[in-house]
């Protein structure tokens, strides 16, 4: 895999910082050994190699108790021609085409709001960040009870307006939209603490020159806020997409991946496969798969990258 | 309100640049104000349903004031649980895990952001790439490798997993690629090497991104659930999660416990937030980057 050089961004000066001036090569090998095994070799030991472990697992049937059975690529077959592996794909992608938005735009317009000066303002940040912290538990249960459709407080207050509130997530066509609609709802204090901090690194001197120059406020966001800013952007919608294929710990407790399987994303059917029919083989095979579709969508991103991303 | 900024002087040259600056101001509050009740509002049912007796909380209509109100479910906690012995234990293992990975990412983040050197974006792409494994699926082999180490059933074993963090390599590379090249060029001058540029150049620039990821890494570990759960055997290595799951079993589901831990469980986080942010604001206000 010839992965993209994402260091090199198009820089708008061109002004070759001191360190750079010898040719890239191995000169500073030692410092970078220094700056790099830290992380790397716990990650090997860890991460990478549990990986290789699940890869191996993956080529066999396996019910975690008896001997593995070798199975090479069987299990990746069966599932590429399976329909319930299909569904929860675009389950999995129909849950990131609402989630993301949403929680993109919530959560820059309450960092904008709140990088403001104004009363209780630190107090304000830590409410927002309340469901980032709070257990999912806890987060799922209430929003079943207030999405309920007899008996919710949602419904109760669309009927004072005169609508009567769908079925949430006893409606297989309401069901994906109330588990994006908490999910946004609790990651909204994480895309904004990110952003905050992102925007607090901006240099005000940006700002206040344009302001000196007349431009106004749209335009000063437009043309010096989002670039400056994309740095974070970009950061949270790579984590965003990531962690949204990988959605599972709320539809696992607000719908069990129901009503009729309308909710059934793929971790959710890894965590079936794994512990309802006691096939890791599968689990592991289909986990690969996802794999190759996050790394396949991420690097899209970061080759895209140069093209909407300034760095200082 | 009180300090005019300078954002506030240029609004109000004349009248009417005034009134619409303070009528922006409520329209915000009041935006602000609305949110943060929504947001209030799960962690409020948890410390009602964690003060109301047995199962009144799942009545229907939803009572607030439920009738005779009390602390039991919190006795009841403790007598359960060896719950101090578990709130330490989770304790010194996320603040172990934050520190470790704070200076693993950091030094990390500098590498990729600041040292070129061959093969940089490949090695990136390879810590991105292990962000996007599922853990149910990691697990099992993580087991197998532990108990051929020997390691099961230790703090290690715990601890293990979260020394090293792709995430915080990320977000701490997209922080220094913030940091206007100019600082260290300024520093080379002054003929600092990169690990004193690392340490007094770059690290108190991105103190709030590093704030940040102090408050996630902490997070991760005090809630982490399915590893704890299938490294640890003895009652004394349990961390919090592992505790509240077992309530979860021994009684069939006393929301007023398990709401209780919870609500016990958010609060040092709350605290270490609290502190996180006020060193975010801080270090903002003397970066120089006003």
């Amino acid at each position: 895999m010839t992965a993209p050089d994402t260091l090199a961004p198009a820089r708008p000066k061109a002004a070759p910082p001191a360190p750079r001036k010898q040719r890239k090569g191995w000169r500073y090998a030692g410092t970078v050994a220094v700056f790099l095994l830290p992380s790397l070799v716990p990650l090997t030991l860890y991460t990478i190699i549990p990986m290789l472990g699940s890869l191996w697992t993956s080529l066999h049937e396996w019910d975690l108790i008896t001997e593995m059975r070798w199975v090479g690529l069987g299990n990746y077959i069966e599932l590429i021609g399976d329909p319930e592996t299909r569904a929860a794909f675009l389950h999995t992608l129909s849950f990131i085409a609402g989630y993301l938005p949403l929680v993109y735009a919530g959560g820059l317009g309450l960092a904008m709001l709140l990088n403001r000066a104004m009363a209780g303002r630190s107090l304000l940040r830590g409410i927002y960040f309340l469901p980032v912290i709070t257990s999912w538990v806890v987060v799922a249960l209430m929003w079943k009870w207030l999405l309920n459709p007899a008996s919710g407080i949602v419904n109760w207050a669309l009927g004072l307006f005169g609508v009567s509130g769908p079925g949430w997530w006893t409606d297989p066509d309401w069901a994906m939209p109330s588990v994006i609609l908490a999910s946004a709802w609790k990651d909204l204090g994480f895309v904004m603490i990110i952003l905050l901090a992102g925007l607090q690194a901006i240099p005000r001197e940006y700002q206040e020159a344009a302001m000196v120059d007349g431009a106004t406020p749209w335009r000063r966001f437009r043309h010096i806020t989002l670039p400056l800013l994309s740095p974070s952007t970009f950061f949270v919608v790579v984590i965003s997409l990531i962690n949204g294929f990988q959605v599972f710990d709320q539809v696992k407790i607000m719908t069990g991946g129901g009503p009729g399987g309308a909710t059934q994303v793929v971790v959710s059917q890894i965590y079936d496969l794994t512990f309802r029919y006691g096939r890791a083989g599968a689990a592991s095979a289909l986990s690969w798969l996802l794999f190759a579709v996050v790394l396949i969508v991420t690097i899209i991103q970061i080759r895209g990258q140069k093209r909407w991303v300034t760095y200082g | 309100m009180g300090r005019a900024r300078g954002w506030i002087r240029s609004e109000a040259r004349t009248s009417i640049g005034a009134r619409r600056a303070e009528l922006g101001q409520i329209a915000r509050y009041l935006l602000v104000g609305l949110g943060a009740l929504v947001m209030l509002f799960p962690f409020g049912w948890a410390v009602i349903t964690s003060v109301t007796p047995g199962d009144a909380v799942l009545a229907v209509p939803p009572d607030f004031t439920p009738e005779g109100a009390s602390l039991d479910a919190y006795g009841k906690l403790l007598e359960t649980l060896p719950f101090w012995r578990i709130v330490l234990n989770s304790a010194w293992i996320g603040a172990a895990s934050t520190v470790l990975q704070l200076i693993t990412s950091a030094m990390a983040a500098y590498a990729f952001a600041r040292l070129p050197f061959p093969g940089r974006g490949a090695l990136f792409a390879v810590y991105l790439a292990t962000l996007m494994m599922p853990l149910p699926v990691l697990v099992v082999p993580l087991f197998i490798e532990m108990r051929t180490f020997g390691l099961v059933d230790t703090y290690f074993a715990l601890l293990a997993p979260t020394i090293a963090s792709a995430f915080g390599v990320f977000l701490l590379r997209q922080a220094i690629n913030q940091v206007p090249r100019e600082f260290d060029e300024a520093a080379v001058l002054d003929g600092a090497g990169h690990f004193r540029i690392f340490m007094y150049v770059v690290l108190p620039l991105i103190r709030p991104a590093l704030a940040t990821f102090a408050i996630f890494g902490f997070m991760a570990s005090w809630n982490s659930y399915l590893w704890p759960l299938i490294i640890i055997k003895s009652p004394e290595f349990m961390t919090l999660p592992l505790g509240l799951a077992t309530l979860h079993g021994q009684f069939t589901t006393q929301w007023d416990v398990v709401m209780a831990g919870s609500v016990i469980s958010v609060v040092p986080i709350l605290i270490l937030y609290v502190f996180a942010q006020k060193h975010v604001i801080a270090s903002v206000a003397q970066s120089g980057l006003k």
